[in-house]
């Protein structure tokens, strides 16, 4: 493709009209040699995705089957101009292969592999006649871009279809709020909290103290990875939210990770509660609320 | 609209039943603070399961009730603050910082009679709870 200079461009024909038909007749051309020498074409891009060690997820075979339903489509797309069937198949092809862990650089890298295959067999059919190769390549290369630009983009709304799918789903693991005796609830958090999240949680909390009756509530927080400011921030909201109704709140399970960036950060957390483990949590909250738990034998005897 | 203020015991319960002006506001701190020393109240109740707003100046007067009752001999405590309010004033800051609160009127009592119970002991050179 190098060899196509900007002043080796044909002038434009005068007649519009004329020129979209004549580049309809290229393409028709070009759609017959595509067909023609499909078997060929398409071993050569085999090979050179194999070489160019993409797709290292699927096997020869895989590769090789794809290859063919992808050079058909290509090729159908070239000739009727119309980009729905390859959309559909590349949305189909990106549902089935992204479970497989395959890259959006792979995706991109075997499209244009092929675009490279097919402009070099252009070359190869045309190097005689300069010209001639030139208005071909004036046809096939918007075409073929756009059939990667429809493939790669394809590929990627799928992803992103996956993740908000995935995101969704992580917002939906409803938070539960568990009342472990009377007037105690235990909120375990696990995962990301983002303002949305937070804010859930905070409503779920509040309006579950005030239907059990809650005097005191664990957080446990052993499930969460990171935090920031912002994290820390809604955690202080939620515990003065609380308080306001009434409950009082021990944090659980700061990571010593977590326990060092709240400090560095600076953080004021002076005023929650905060015990080691859920263990020492349920211990202290059963203390504020008056509970003693004895093991049967300690009990036994007095009975 | 002045608000009622109940008598029960040693406390003073003011039940607040719809929406309160600033002046209501201010004036319901000053019946409420001068009834302290009326009755020798030990504890103060407000009740606000009414209000669905809560702004700054109410969180304020609850705030100088507060302090200032403790100041004539008397604790107060909040209650029945609903869910949605409670996120509403954390949202805006206005925490109440230093002022007891409780879930409703019951746990409120609860409150004051345990604090009541924790001044005794206190006096009679114990302070552990019984």
């Amino acid at each position: 493709m190098t060899t196509k200079g900007k002043d080796a461009q044909s002038p434009p024909p005068p007649d519009p009209q004329a020129q979209s038909e004549s580049t309809a007749a290229l393409l028709r051309e070009l759609v017959a040699h595509l067909r023609q020498n499909r078997t060929q074409l398409r071993e050569e891009w085999a090979r050179r995705i194999t070489r160019a060690q993409l797709l290292t997820a699927m096997t020869e075979e895989e590769i090789f089957a794809e290859a063919t339903s992808v050079y058909d489509n290509y090729v159908e797309a070239l000739e009727t101009g119309t980009f729905e069937a390859l959309q559909a198949y590349a949305r189909n092809l990106s549902e089935r292969i992204i479970p497989r862990g395959v890259e959006t650089h792979e995706v991109v890298g075997i499209v244009l592999l092929l675009r490279d295959v097919l402009a070099r067999s252009l070359f190869a059919k045309y190097h005689e006649d300069f010209t001639k190769l030139n208005r071909i390549l004036d046809a096939y290369e918007p075409a073929a871009n756009r059939i990667a630009n429809t493939v790669a983009v394809g590929f990627v709304q799928e992803r992103e279809r996956i993740i908000r799918q995935q995101q969704e789903a992580i917002r939906e693991l409803s938070t539960p709020v568990l009342q472990v005796r009377e007037r105690l609830l235990i909120l375990p958090i696990i995962g990301v909290i983002d303002p949305q999240r937070a804010r859930q949680l905070t409503e779920q909390l509040l309006r579950a103290i005030r239907t059990n009756r809650a005097k005191v509530v664990v957080i446990d927080i052993t499930g969460v990875a990171a935090m920031d400011s912002n994290v820390a921030n809604h955690l202080v909201q939620t515990v003065e939210a609380s308080r306001l109704l009434g409950a009082t709140v021990i944090v659980t399970g700061l990571s010593p990770e977590i326990a060092q960036t709240l400090v560095t950060i600076g953080v004021d957390l002076s005023e929650m509660a905060t015990v080691g483990d859920l263990q020492g949590g349920i211990e202290e909250a059963e203390r504020l609320l008056g509970y003693k738990v004895l093991a049967l034998e300690e009990v036994a005897p007095k009975a | 609209m002045e608000v009622p203020i109940l008598k029960q015991g040693h406390y003073l319960i003011a039940s607040i039943q719809s929406a309160l002006t600033d002046a209501d506001l201010s004036q319901l701190r000053e019946a409420l603070i001068e009834r302290v020393g009326r009755f020798r109240a030990r504890g103060v109740i407000v009740d606000v399961t009414a209000l669905d707003v809560m702004d700054s100046f109410a969180v304020r007067t609850l705030r100088d009730i507060a302090h200032m009752a403790r100041l004539r001999g008397a604790e107060t405590v909040i209650v029945g603050i609903q869910p949605e309010v409670a996120f509403a004033m954390v949202q805006l800051g206005l925490t109440l910082k230093g002022v007891s609160t409780a879930l409703d009127l019951e746990e409120g009592l609860l409150f004051l009679d345990h604090q009541a119970q924790l001044r005794i002991e206190r006096g009679s050179g114990r302070i552990e709870r019984g």
